[in-house]
């Protein structure tokens, strides 16, 4: 692979474009299903652009990565390290993990928190083919009524509710969009 | 030294993605509180620290900064962290409730409803609901874990058995989505009916105790009472004495030494909003009385 590709594809300008990705996440996160723009990463394929930025905003040396089959390529690994320095490790072990629904089967892998620390869980980070067409009816908090969302699985998030105040957070990603969905939020199939 | 020499928002971005982590772990668990790496910041514990450090994570050059303390724009601490955000993220700032963004509020939840797209950021002394009752960080956690609030209903018992009525006045504790009792900050009672079913996001930020807590919008936050004592949202019984609001939060103000007093709206761009409408109170000027 060409090192260009490694070293490029990050914030022009770090401090304001992860500030903007940040608040599309935490819009995403704020209010479930909803899709929110989010921009300024050009990641090697097939990360997606909104992958790769949420990628640049919150990982870094401290939150250790599981990289699913589908992603683990050479240049995503390289790209990973040169602009996020975070440690590859084995999906138990993960804060964040990255790839596609299936590749990131099962969900019980990832760690769910503690009882007492329910936040040490991981945070998937899903690539997605499209996020337009809704598959599920969401509610809880952040949704005033009933909230229409694409979900790449209905049972397996009904699971993980379940599991509340434990569990794993997702993003969705697609393109330059992403949309996401907290241990908090009821999944009905639509 | 330049404001050039500061990153945008004055934190390094190491610190400030930390931070964006512990909100959005604390959106996805409303209510809980997630601790994170409290940064010392240029002003001192008890000032606004921990909402300081939420605000430099959330802003984008994009945004405008309305900051409150006590519901009041003009007083010291709030006029001093505006002109932080001024120097070191060159933000818009406000005095307009509507006009901003992002709000950093010490005390106050603002008269006028929020809206999609605002974020309203507390500044929180003491997180942890529990810890008059039970000193131990250990227990009380291990208390969130098993959902044991059983100790919080008999402090509410107890304020009946000796005053006849729950006397807690400010911080009254409630319960979020049925799971995590929390803290919502030394708000007076008045605010905690507009915590739930709120459109906007609100983060809480306790810079000294290390950590963070988040409502997403329209969260279900109920306050702890009794059938037989329902909570009472109760405010002073007067109305404003300069716009003459009925159904806004007021301070007591002592005029004299003779024991005077007025009472005014605590939220001042409310109270300054309506005067410009033409509505007045007690002690409005005579001559400009509609």
């Amino acid at each position: 692979m060409f090192e260009a590709e490694v070293l490029s594809g990050g914030f022009s300008n770090p401090a304001h474009e992860s500030a903007r990705a940040f608040r599309a996440c935490l819009e995403a996160m704020a209010r479930p299903g909803r899709i929110q723009p989010i921009t300024g990463a050009t990641p090697p394929a097939p990360v997606s652009p909104a992958a790769g930025a949420i990628l640049l905003t919150l990982v870094d040396a401290t939150t250790p990565i599981f990289l699913a089959e589908s992603h683990d390529t050479e240049a995503v690994r390289k790209w990973i390290a040169f602009h996020c320095s975070a440690p590859v490790v084995a999906a138990g072990e993960a804060d964040f993990a990255i790839g596609t629904w299936d590749a990131l089967q099962p969900l019980s892998q990832f760690a769910i928190g503690t009882a007492d620390y329910p936040d040490r869980s991981a945070t998937l980070i899903i690539d997605c083919e499209d996020l337009s067409e809704p598959t599920a009816l969401l509610s809880g908090p952040g949704i005033e009524t009933k909230q229409p969302a694409y979900l790449p699985a209905i049972d397996a998030f009904g699971a993980n509710h379940a599991q509340f105040p434990l569990g794993v957070d997702c993003y969705f990603t697609s393109g330059g969009q992403v949309s996401a969905l907290p241990r908090s939020t009821k999944v009905e199939a639509l | 030294m330049t404001e050039q020499a500061y990153n945008f928002a004055y934190l390094d971005e190491a610190t400030k993605r930390m931070i964006r982590r512990a909100l959005l772990k604390g959106l996805a668990i409303p209510g809980y509180q997630v601790p994170f790496a409290s940064r010392e910041m240029p002003m001192p514990y008890g000032w606004g620290t921990g909402g300081v450090q939420v605000t430099a994570a959330c802003l984008t050059p994009g945004d405008t900064l309305k900051v409150i303390d006590q519901g009041a724009d003009d007083t010291t601490n709030a006029v001093s962290i505006r002109k932080f955000f001024e120097r070191t993220a060159q933000v818009r700032t406000t005095e307009t409730t509507a006009e901003a963004t992002v709000i950093q509020t010490r005390h106050r939840i603002p008269e006028v409803a929020l809206t999609q797209g605002q974020i309203l950021v507390y500044q929180v002394p003491i997180p942890e609901p529990l810890r008059f009752l039970e000193p131990r960080e250990s227990e009380t956690r291990r208390m969130h874990a098993l959902e044991e609030y059983g100790l919080m209903h008999v402090k509410l018992y107890e304020d009946i058995a000796r005053h006849g009525a729950i006397a807690t006045s400010y911080a009254y504790p409630v319960k979020v989505e049925g799971r995590y009792v929390m803290d919502p900050s030394p708000i007076p009672k008045f605010d905690n009916p507009k915590l739930g079913g709120n459109a906007a996001i609100q983060l809480f930020g306790a810079g000294r105790e290390q950590r963070i807590y988040a409502l997403p919008p329209y969260t279900d936050v109920v306050s702890l009472d009794f059938e037989d004592h329902p909570f009472d949202p109760s405010k002073a019984d007067h109305a404003c004495d300069l716009c003459g609001s009925g159904a806004s939060y007021l301070d007591e103000v002592i005029t004299d030494d003779t024991g005077s007093r007025m009472f005014v709206c605590s939220d001042t761009s409310y109270c300054t909003t309506r005067q410009a409408e033409g509505h007045t109170g007690r002690l409005s000027p005579k001559g400009e009385a509609a």
